[in-house]
Protein backbone atom coordinates (compact mmCIF):
# COMPACT_ATOMS: atom_id res chain seq x y z
CA UNK A 1 0.00 0.00 0.00
CA UNK A 2 2.72 2.34 1.05
CA UNK A 3 4.73 1.56 -2.09
CA UNK A 4 1.70 2.24 -4.30
CA UNK A 5 0.99 5.45 -2.46
CA UNK A 6 4.56 6.65 -3.01
CA UNK A 7 4.27 5.70 -6.69
CA UNK A 8 1.00 7.64 -7.03
CA UNK A 9 2.53 10.70 -5.37
CA UNK A 10 5.61 10.39 -7.59
CA UNK A 11 3.54 10.18 -10.78
CA UNK A 12 1.47 13.22 -9.90
CA UNK A 13 4.51 15.19 -8.72
CA UNK A 14 6.17 14.41 -12.05
CA UNK A 15 3.05 15.56 -13.88
CA UNK A 16 3.02 18.78 -11.85
CA UNK A 17 6.69 19.50 -12.60
CA UNK A 18 6.37 18.68 -16.30
CA UNK A 19 3.27 20.83 -16.60
CA UNK A 20 5.11 23.78 -15.04
CA UNK A 21 8.24 23.20 -17.12
CA UNK A 22 6.20 23.17 -20.33
CA UNK A 23 5.01 26.70 -19.67
CA UNK A 24 8.16 28.84 -19.80
CA UNK A 25 6.26 31.84 -18.39
CA UNK A 26 5.57 29.83 -15.21
CA UNK A 27 9.29 29.10 -14.80
CA UNK A 28 10.98 32.25 -16.03
CA UNK A 29 8.70 34.90 -14.54
CA UNK A 30 8.89 33.63 -10.91
CA UNK A 31 12.68 33.59 -11.27
CA UNK A 32 13.27 36.83 -13.17
CA UNK A 33 10.77 39.10 -11.44
CA UNK A 34 12.08 38.66 -7.85
CA UNK A 35 15.67 39.07 -9.10
CA UNK A 36 14.70 42.25 -10.89
CA UNK A 37 13.01 43.62 -7.78
CA UNK A 38 16.04 42.59 -5.72
CA UNK A 39 18.35 44.47 -8.08
CA UNK A 40 16.21 47.60 -8.01
CA UNK A 41 15.50 47.64 -4.27
CA UNK A 42 18.97 46.67 -3.10
CA UNK A 43 20.58 49.50 -5.05
CA UNK A 44 17.80 52.04 -4.49
CA UNK A 45 17.72 51.50 -0.75
CA UNK A 46 21.45 50.99 -0.11
CA UNK A 47 21.58 54.37 1.67
CA UNK A 48 19.10 53.01 4.26
CA UNK A 49 22.03 51.04 5.71
CA UNK A 50 23.38 54.37 7.05
CA UNK A 51 20.47 54.55 9.50
CA UNK A 52 21.60 54.01 13.08
CA UNK A 53 20.72 50.47 14.16
CA UNK A 54 20.48 48.99 10.64
CA UNK A 55 21.74 45.42 11.03
CA UNK A 56 24.09 45.29 8.02
CA UNK A 57 26.00 47.57 5.68
CA UNK A 58 24.72 45.71 2.61
CA UNK A 59 21.08 46.25 1.65
CA UNK A 60 21.48 43.43 -0.87
CA UNK A 61 22.14 40.97 1.97
CA UNK A 62 19.20 42.43 3.89
CA UNK A 63 16.86 42.21 0.90
CA UNK A 64 17.93 38.74 -0.24
CA UNK A 65 15.30 37.23 2.08
CA UNK A 66 12.50 38.79 0.02
CA UNK A 67 12.79 36.67 -3.17
CA UNK A 68 12.30 33.56 -1.02
CA UNK A 69 8.93 34.93 0.07
CA UNK A 70 8.03 36.08 -3.42
CA UNK A 71 8.86 32.56 -4.61
CA UNK A 72 6.43 31.21 -1.99
CA UNK A 73 3.80 33.62 -3.30
CA UNK A 74 4.24 32.32 -6.82
CA UNK A 75 4.14 28.75 -5.44
CA UNK A 76 0.74 29.50 -3.95
CA UNK A 77 -0.57 30.91 -7.18
CA UNK A 78 0.87 28.19 -9.42
CA UNK A 79 -0.25 25.31 -7.19
CA UNK A 80 -3.71 26.80 -6.84
CA UNK A 81 -4.15 27.65 -10.50
CA UNK A 82 -2.97 24.22 -11.69
CA UNK A 83 -5.23 22.37 -9.28
CA UNK A 84 -8.17 24.65 -10.15
CA UNK A 85 -7.57 23.83 -13.82
CA UNK A 86 -7.70 20.12 -12.95
CA UNK A 87 -11.06 20.72 -11.30
CA UNK A 88 -12.40 22.87 -14.15
CA UNK A 89 -11.30 20.44 -16.87
CA UNK A 90 -12.77 17.44 -15.03
CA UNK A 91 -9.37 15.79 -14.41
CA UNK A 92 -10.14 15.53 -10.70
CA UNK A 93 -13.45 13.83 -11.44
CA UNK A 94 -11.78 11.29 -13.70
CA UNK A 95 -9.11 10.73 -11.06
CA UNK A 96 -11.82 10.05 -8.49
CA UNK A 97 -12.91 7.05 -10.62
CA UNK A 98 -9.45 5.46 -10.32
CA UNK A 99 -8.06 3.64 -7.26
CA UNK A 100 -5.80 6.64 -6.63
CA UNK A 101 -6.06 7.98 -3.10
CA UNK A 102 -7.16 11.57 -2.79
CA UNK A 103 -4.30 12.48 -0.51
CA UNK A 104 -1.86 11.27 -3.19
CA UNK A 105 -3.21 13.98 -5.46
CA UNK A 106 -2.45 16.61 -2.85
CA UNK A 107 0.96 15.08 -2.14
CA UNK A 108 1.81 14.98 -5.83
CA UNK A 109 0.72 18.55 -6.37
CA UNK A 110 2.77 19.75 -3.40
CA UNK A 111 5.73 17.62 -4.53
CA UNK A 112 5.73 19.53 -7.79
CA UNK A 113 5.52 22.86 -5.97
CA UNK A 114 8.43 21.90 -3.73
CA UNK A 115 10.54 20.91 -6.74
CA UNK A 116 9.95 24.39 -8.16
CA UNK A 117 10.68 25.94 -4.76
CA UNK A 118 13.98 24.02 -4.59
CA UNK A 119 15.01 25.41 -7.99
CA UNK A 120 14.05 28.92 -6.90
CA UNK A 121 15.92 28.66 -3.58
CA UNK A 122 19.03 27.40 -5.39
CA UNK A 123 18.80 30.38 -7.78
CA UNK A 124 18.41 32.95 -4.96
CA UNK A 125 21.30 31.47 -2.99
CA UNK A 126 23.49 31.33 -6.11
CA UNK A 127 22.54 34.91 -7.01
CA UNK A 128 23.47 36.05 -3.51
CA UNK A 129 26.82 34.29 -3.64
CA UNK A 130 27.61 35.63 -7.13
CA UNK A 131 26.71 39.17 -6.06
CA UNK A 132 29.04 38.92 -3.07
CA UNK A 133 26.62 38.37 -0.19
CA UNK A 134 28.37 36.86 2.81
CA UNK A 135 26.09 34.30 4.45
CA UNK A 136 26.70 34.95 8.15
CA UNK A 137 25.63 31.44 9.21
CA UNK A 138 28.08 29.79 6.79
CA UNK A 139 27.58 26.63 4.75
CA UNK A 140 25.42 25.05 7.46
CA UNK A 141 23.25 28.14 7.40
CA UNK A 142 22.79 27.85 3.64
CA UNK A 143 21.62 24.25 4.11
CA UNK A 144 19.15 25.34 6.81
CA UNK A 145 18.00 28.20 4.59
CA UNK A 146 17.32 25.72 1.78
CA UNK A 147 15.27 23.46 4.08
CA UNK A 148 13.44 26.46 5.52
CA UNK A 149 12.47 27.69 2.06
CA UNK A 150 11.15 24.22 1.16
CA UNK A 151 9.02 24.27 4.30
CA UNK A 152 7.67 27.71 3.39
CA UNK A 153 7.00 26.51 -0.17
CA UNK A 154 5.12 23.49 1.21
CA UNK A 155 2.93 25.66 3.42
CA UNK A 156 2.13 28.24 0.77
CA UNK A 157 1.66 25.57 -1.92
CA UNK A 158 -0.87 23.85 0.37
CA UNK A 159 -2.57 27.20 0.88
CA UNK A 160 -2.90 27.57 -2.90
CA UNK A 161 -4.25 24.03 -3.16
CA UNK A 162 -6.78 24.77 -0.40
CA UNK A 163 -7.99 27.87 -2.24
CA UNK A 164 -8.32 25.91 -5.48
CA UNK A 165 -10.20 23.05 -3.84
CA UNK A 166 -12.46 25.43 -1.94
CA UNK A 167 -13.35 27.63 -4.92
CA UNK A 168 -12.73 25.34 -7.90
CA UNK A 169 -11.78 28.39 -9.93
CA UNK A 170 -8.39 29.49 -11.22
CA UNK A 171 -9.67 33.05 -11.47
CA UNK A 172 -10.64 33.04 -7.80
CA UNK A 173 -7.18 31.79 -6.86
CA UNK A 174 -5.56 34.53 -8.96
CA UNK A 175 -7.89 37.00 -7.29
CA UNK A 176 -6.23 36.23 -3.96
CA UNK A 177 -2.86 37.44 -5.27
CA UNK A 178 -3.36 41.05 -4.08
CA UNK A 179 -4.22 39.79 -0.58
CA UNK A 180 -0.96 37.85 -0.32
CA UNK A 181 0.84 40.83 -1.82
CA UNK A 182 -0.46 43.00 1.03
CA UNK A 183 0.86 40.50 3.57
CA UNK A 184 4.26 40.67 1.90
CA UNK A 185 4.45 44.46 1.76
CA UNK A 186 3.02 45.23 5.22
CA UNK A 187 5.85 43.32 6.87
CA UNK A 188 9.50 43.85 7.80
CA UNK A 189 10.33 43.21 4.14
CA UNK A 190 12.01 46.58 3.50
CA UNK A 191 13.00 47.75 6.97
CA UNK A 192 13.75 46.06 10.32
CA UNK A 193 10.67 46.27 12.54
CA UNK A 194 12.47 48.35 15.19
CA UNK A 195 13.28 50.96 12.51
CA UNK A 196 9.74 51.31 11.17
CA UNK A 197 8.71 54.78 12.30
CA UNK A 198 4.95 54.74 11.67
CA UNK A 199 3.42 53.10 14.71
CA UNK A 200 0.42 51.37 13.09
CA UNK A 201 2.67 49.98 10.34
CA UNK A 202 5.07 48.60 12.94
CA UNK A 203 2.17 46.96 14.81
CA UNK A 204 0.78 45.48 11.57
CA UNK A 205 4.23 44.14 10.65
CA UNK A 206 4.58 42.61 14.13
CA UNK A 207 1.20 40.87 13.82
CA UNK A 208 1.96 39.71 10.28
CA UNK A 209 3.34 36.12 10.23
CA UNK A 210 5.23 36.87 7.00
CA UNK A 211 7.55 39.17 9.01
CA UNK A 212 8.76 36.17 11.04
CA UNK A 213 9.36 34.08 7.93
CA UNK A 214 11.41 36.89 6.38
CA UNK A 215 13.30 37.51 9.62
CA UNK A 216 14.09 33.78 9.96
CA UNK A 217 15.61 33.72 6.48
CA UNK A 218 17.34 37.08 7.00
CA UNK A 219 18.90 36.01 10.28
CA UNK A 220 20.84 33.24 8.51
CA UNK A 221 22.15 35.70 5.92
CA UNK A 222 22.80 38.79 8.02
CA UNK A 223 23.17 37.79 11.68
CA UNK A 224 24.30 34.17 11.85
CA UNK A 225 22.68 31.62 14.15
CA UNK A 226 19.88 33.56 15.87
CA UNK A 227 17.90 31.00 17.87
CA UNK A 228 14.91 33.29 18.49
CA UNK A 229 14.51 34.35 14.85
CA UNK A 230 14.88 30.74 13.67
CA UNK A 231 12.47 29.36 16.27
CA UNK A 232 9.86 31.97 15.36
CA UNK A 233 10.45 31.47 11.63
CA UNK A 234 10.26 27.68 11.73
CA UNK A 235 7.34 27.83 14.19
CA UNK A 236 5.30 30.07 11.90
CA UNK A 237 6.25 28.06 8.79
CA UNK A 238 5.24 24.76 10.44
CA UNK A 239 1.99 26.28 11.68
CA UNK A 240 1.12 27.57 8.20
CA UNK A 241 2.04 24.21 6.60
CA UNK A 242 0.06 22.09 9.07
CA UNK A 243 -3.00 24.37 8.96
CA UNK A 244 -2.97 24.68 5.16
CA UNK A 245 -2.46 20.93 4.57
CA UNK A 246 -5.27 20.11 7.00
CA UNK A 247 -7.62 22.60 5.33
CA UNK A 248 -6.64 21.35 1.87
CA UNK A 249 -7.20 17.71 2.89
CA UNK A 250 -10.65 18.46 4.27
CA UNK A 251 -11.56 20.47 1.15
CA UNK A 252 -10.26 17.68 -1.09
CA UNK A 253 -12.48 15.17 0.69
CA UNK A 254 -15.48 17.46 0.23
CA UNK A 255 -14.57 18.13 -3.40
CA UNK A 256 -14.23 14.40 -4.20
CA UNK A 257 -17.52 13.66 -2.44
CA UNK A 258 -19.22 16.36 -4.51
CA UNK A 259 -17.76 14.78 -7.62
CA UNK B 1 -15.48 65.78 -36.33
CA UNK B 2 -15.96 62.12 -37.22
CA UNK B 3 -12.76 61.31 -35.35
CA UNK B 4 -14.14 63.00 -32.26
CA UNK B 5 -17.46 61.16 -32.42
CA UNK B 6 -15.60 57.82 -32.71
CA UNK B 7 -13.39 58.83 -29.77
CA UNK B 8 -16.43 59.82 -27.73
CA UNK B 9 -18.17 56.51 -28.41
CA UNK B 10 -15.10 54.43 -27.56
CA UNK B 11 -14.34 56.47 -24.43
CA UNK B 12 -17.93 56.26 -23.19
CA UNK B 13 -18.00 52.49 -23.65
CA UNK B 14 -14.68 52.00 -21.79
CA UNK B 15 -15.73 54.28 -18.92
CA UNK B 16 -19.11 52.58 -18.65
CA UNK B 17 -17.40 49.19 -18.50
CA UNK B 18 -14.88 50.30 -15.89
CA UNK B 19 -17.23 52.20 -13.59
CA UNK B 20 -19.94 49.51 -13.61
CA UNK B 21 -17.54 46.63 -13.05
CA UNK B 22 -15.96 46.58 -9.57
CA UNK B 23 -13.36 43.98 -10.61
CA UNK B 24 -11.98 46.50 -13.13
CA UNK B 25 -12.38 49.61 -10.99
CA UNK B 26 -11.21 48.48 -7.56
CA UNK B 27 -7.68 47.24 -8.44
CA UNK B 28 -6.82 50.55 -10.13
CA UNK B 29 -7.93 52.40 -6.98
CA UNK B 30 -6.55 50.00 -4.37
CA UNK B 31 -3.08 49.36 -5.81
CA UNK B 32 -1.83 52.98 -5.69
CA UNK B 33 -3.18 53.38 -2.16
CA UNK B 34 -1.52 50.17 -1.17
CA UNK B 35 1.86 51.20 -2.60
CA UNK B 36 1.50 54.61 -0.98
CA UNK B 37 0.85 52.96 2.39
CA UNK B 38 3.65 50.42 2.01
CA UNK B 39 6.30 52.91 0.83
CA UNK B 40 5.38 55.99 2.87
CA UNK B 41 4.54 53.93 5.97
CA UNK B 42 7.23 51.26 5.94
CA UNK B 43 10.11 53.40 4.75
CA UNK B 44 9.38 56.72 6.45
CA UNK B 45 12.63 56.48 8.46
CA UNK B 46 14.51 56.94 5.17
CA UNK B 47 14.14 60.72 5.54
CA UNK B 48 16.67 60.46 8.38
CA UNK B 49 19.36 59.06 6.09
CA UNK B 50 22.30 61.51 5.97
CA UNK B 51 21.95 63.66 2.86
CA UNK B 52 18.20 63.18 2.42
CA UNK B 53 16.97 66.69 1.86
CA UNK B 54 13.29 67.00 1.00
CA UNK B 55 11.52 69.44 3.31
CA UNK B 56 7.89 68.24 2.80
CA UNK B 57 8.91 64.83 4.19
CA UNK B 58 8.92 61.23 3.03
CA UNK B 59 5.12 60.96 2.61
CA UNK B 60 5.15 63.76 0.02
CA UNK B 61 8.29 62.26 -1.57
CA UNK B 62 6.49 58.95 -2.14
CA UNK B 63 3.19 60.59 -3.08
CA UNK B 64 4.67 61.91 -6.34
CA UNK B 65 6.03 58.49 -7.26
CA UNK B 66 2.74 56.76 -6.46
CA UNK B 67 0.85 59.30 -8.53
CA UNK B 68 3.18 58.64 -11.47
CA UNK B 69 2.89 54.93 -10.94
CA UNK B 70 -0.92 55.08 -10.87
CA UNK B 71 -0.81 57.05 -14.12
CA UNK B 72 1.50 54.57 -15.82
CA UNK B 73 -0.37 51.51 -14.65
CA UNK B 74 -3.69 53.15 -15.48
CA UNK B 75 -2.38 53.15 -19.03
CA UNK B 76 -1.38 49.51 -18.76
CA UNK B 77 -4.83 48.56 -17.42
CA UNK B 78 -6.34 50.33 -20.41
CA UNK B 79 -4.05 48.27 -22.63
CA UNK B 80 -5.47 45.13 -21.02
CA UNK B 81 -8.97 46.35 -21.90
CA UNK B 82 -7.96 46.93 -25.53
CA UNK B 83 -6.40 43.46 -25.68
CA UNK B 84 -9.61 41.98 -24.26
CA UNK B 85 -11.63 43.82 -26.91
CA UNK B 86 -9.50 42.30 -29.67
CA UNK B 87 -9.61 38.83 -28.12
CA UNK B 88 -13.39 38.94 -27.97
CA UNK B 89 -13.66 40.17 -31.55
CA UNK B 90 -15.10 43.55 -30.53
CA UNK B 91 -11.95 45.34 -31.70
CA UNK B 92 -12.40 44.06 -35.26
CA UNK B 93 -16.04 45.18 -35.32
CA UNK B 94 -14.86 48.56 -34.07
CA UNK B 95 -12.35 48.80 -36.93
CA UNK B 96 -15.13 48.02 -39.41
CA UNK B 97 -17.55 50.53 -37.92
CA UNK B 98 -15.29 53.52 -37.28
CA UNK B 99 -15.01 55.93 -40.23
CA UNK B 100 -11.90 57.51 -38.72
CA UNK B 101 -9.88 54.87 -36.96
CA UNK B 102 -7.50 57.23 -35.22
CA UNK B 103 -10.53 58.14 -33.10
CA UNK B 104 -10.29 54.65 -31.58
CA UNK B 105 -6.86 55.38 -30.09
CA UNK B 106 -8.02 58.85 -29.01
CA UNK B 107 -11.09 57.34 -27.34
CA UNK B 108 -9.13 54.75 -25.40
CA UNK B 109 -6.65 57.44 -24.31
CA UNK B 110 -9.39 59.86 -23.22
CA UNK B 111 -11.16 57.16 -21.22
CA UNK B 112 -7.94 56.19 -19.50
CA UNK B 113 -7.27 59.83 -18.66
CA UNK B 114 -10.68 60.18 -16.98
CA UNK B 115 -10.10 56.90 -15.19
CA UNK B 116 -6.76 58.14 -13.87
CA UNK B 117 -8.25 61.46 -12.76
CA UNK B 118 -10.56 59.49 -10.47
CA UNK B 119 -7.64 57.43 -9.11
CA UNK B 120 -5.50 60.54 -8.68
CA UNK B 121 -8.30 62.29 -6.81
CA UNK B 122 -8.68 59.36 -4.41
CA UNK B 123 -4.91 59.09 -3.80
CA UNK B 124 -4.65 62.85 -3.27
CA UNK B 125 -7.51 62.93 -0.78
CA UNK B 126 -5.93 60.07 1.19
CA UNK B 127 -2.53 61.80 1.10
CA UNK B 128 -4.09 65.02 2.38
CA UNK B 129 -5.95 63.14 5.10
CA UNK B 130 -2.66 61.72 6.37
CA UNK B 131 -1.28 65.23 6.63
CA UNK B 132 0.63 65.88 3.42
CA UNK B 133 1.08 69.37 1.95
CA UNK B 134 0.39 69.45 -1.79
CA UNK B 135 1.22 72.29 -4.16
CA UNK B 136 2.28 72.89 -7.76
CA UNK B 137 1.16 71.43 -11.06
CA UNK B 138 0.39 67.94 -12.29
CA UNK B 139 0.73 68.61 -16.01
CA UNK B 140 3.88 66.49 -16.13
CA UNK B 141 2.02 63.62 -14.54
CA UNK B 142 -0.70 63.85 -17.15
CA UNK B 143 2.03 63.80 -19.80
CA UNK B 144 3.50 60.61 -18.40
CA UNK B 145 0.05 59.14 -18.10
CA UNK B 146 -0.69 59.78 -21.76
CA UNK B 147 2.67 58.23 -22.65
CA UNK B 148 1.84 55.12 -20.64
CA UNK B 149 -1.63 54.84 -22.19
CA UNK B 150 -0.26 55.20 -25.67
CA UNK B 151 2.53 52.69 -25.03
CA UNK B 152 0.02 50.13 -23.79
CA UNK B 153 -2.31 50.98 -26.65
CA UNK B 154 0.48 50.42 -29.15
CA UNK B 155 1.37 47.02 -27.73
CA UNK B 156 -2.24 45.94 -27.37
CA UNK B 157 -3.15 46.95 -30.92
CA UNK B 158 -0.16 45.11 -32.28
CA UNK B 159 -0.51 41.88 -30.34
CA UNK B 160 -4.26 41.97 -29.75
CA UNK B 161 -4.19 39.43 -26.92
CA UNK B 162 -4.19 39.43 -23.13
CA UNK B 163 -1.01 37.36 -23.34
CA UNK B 164 0.68 40.65 -24.23
CA UNK B 165 0.14 41.73 -20.60
CA UNK B 166 3.74 41.18 -19.44
CA UNK B 167 5.06 42.96 -22.55
CA UNK B 168 2.98 45.98 -21.58
CA UNK B 169 3.78 45.88 -17.88
CA UNK B 170 7.49 45.15 -17.82
CA UNK B 171 8.87 48.21 -19.67
CA UNK B 172 6.59 50.51 -17.65
CA UNK B 173 7.71 48.81 -14.45
CA UNK B 174 11.39 49.11 -15.39
CA UNK B 175 11.08 52.72 -16.46
CA UNK B 176 9.43 53.62 -13.16
CA UNK B 177 11.69 51.67 -10.81
CA UNK B 178 14.91 52.65 -12.57
CA UNK B 179 14.18 56.19 -11.35
CA UNK B 180 14.92 57.58 -7.84
CA UNK B 181 11.96 55.84 -6.22
CA UNK B 182 13.08 55.62 -2.59
CA UNK B 183 15.72 58.33 -2.22
CA UNK B 184 16.75 61.44 -4.19
CA UNK B 185 19.04 60.90 -7.19
CA UNK B 186 22.06 62.21 -5.29
CA UNK B 187 21.77 59.39 -2.75
CA UNK B 188 21.65 56.60 -5.32
CA UNK B 189 24.88 54.67 -5.69
CA UNK B 190 26.40 52.41 -8.34
CA UNK B 191 24.77 51.40 -11.60
CA UNK B 192 21.30 52.51 -10.58
CA UNK B 193 22.58 56.10 -10.27
CA UNK B 194 23.83 56.03 -13.87
CA UNK B 195 20.63 54.45 -15.17
CA UNK B 196 18.43 56.86 -13.19
CA UNK B 197 20.42 59.86 -14.44
CA UNK B 198 19.52 59.07 -18.06
CA UNK B 199 15.99 57.77 -17.36
CA UNK B 200 13.52 60.42 -18.60
CA UNK B 201 11.11 59.48 -15.81
CA UNK B 202 13.68 60.81 -13.31
CA UNK B 203 13.24 64.33 -14.69
CA UNK B 204 9.45 64.07 -14.51
CA UNK B 205 9.64 62.64 -10.99
CA UNK B 206 12.05 65.30 -9.76
CA UNK B 207 9.99 68.07 -11.35
CA UNK B 208 6.86 66.70 -9.64
CA UNK B 209 8.68 66.55 -6.31
CA UNK B 210 9.95 70.07 -6.92
CA UNK B 211 6.41 71.33 -7.48
CA UNK B 212 5.27 69.64 -4.30
CA UNK B 213 8.13 71.17 -2.33
CA UNK B 214 7.39 74.59 -3.79
CA UNK B 215 10.80 74.79 -5.50
CA UNK B 216 10.31 73.76 -9.14
CA UNK B 217 13.38 72.18 -10.74
CA UNK B 218 14.09 71.27 -14.38
CA UNK B 219 10.49 72.09 -15.31
CA UNK B 220 11.25 72.89 -18.96
CA UNK B 221 13.21 69.68 -19.49
CA UNK B 222 10.55 67.59 -17.74
CA UNK B 223 7.77 69.08 -19.88
CA UNK B 224 9.81 68.55 -23.05
CA UNK B 225 10.50 64.92 -22.14
CA UNK B 226 6.87 64.25 -21.26
CA UNK B 227 5.77 65.81 -24.54
CA UNK B 228 8.33 63.73 -26.45
CA UNK B 229 7.08 60.58 -24.74
CA UNK B 230 3.49 61.40 -25.68
CA UNK B 231 4.45 62.12 -29.28
CA UNK B 232 6.58 58.98 -29.60
CA UNK B 233 3.97 56.72 -28.08
CA UNK B 234 1.20 58.33 -30.16
CA UNK B 235 3.07 57.27 -33.29
CA UNK B 236 3.64 53.82 -31.76
CA UNK B 237 -0.07 53.43 -30.98
CA UNK B 238 -1.17 54.61 -34.43
CA UNK B 239 1.26 52.22 -36.13
CA UNK B 240 -0.17 49.49 -33.90
CA UNK B 241 -3.63 50.42 -35.14
CA UNK B 242 -2.45 50.09 -38.73
CA UNK B 243 -0.97 46.69 -37.88
CA UNK B 244 -4.34 45.62 -36.45
CA UNK B 245 -6.09 46.82 -39.62
CA UNK B 246 -3.73 44.80 -41.83
CA UNK B 247 -4.27 41.70 -39.71
CA UNK B 248 -7.98 41.99 -40.41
Amino acid sequence: MSERFVEQVGQLARRSVVRTARQPANVVFPLVFPLLLLAVNSTGLQSATHLPGFPTDSYLAFALAVPFMQGALFATMNAGTDLARDIQTGFLNRLALTPMRGIALLGGQLGGVMAMTAVQAAVWIAAGLILGVHFAAGVGGIAVLFIFSLLIGLGFGALGAFLALRTGSGEAVQGMFPVFFVFLFISSMAMPRNLIEIKWFQTAATLNPVSYLIEGIRSLIVIGWDAEALALGFGVAILIAVTAITLASVSLRTRLTRS
Amino acid sequence: MRTLSVAEGVAWRVLHNVFTNPSLLIPSLIFPLFFFTAFAGGLSRIDQVPGFDYPPGYTAFQFVFVLLQSAAFGGVFTGFGIARDFESGFGRRLLLAAPHRSGIVLGYAAAALVRWLVTAAVVTVVALLVGMNVGGSSVDLVGLYLAAILWATGVALRLRTMQAGPVMQMPVFLLLFFAPVYVPLALLQGWIHNVATYNPITRVLEAGRGFLAGSPTEVGLAFALAAALVLGFSLWALRGLRSAEHAG
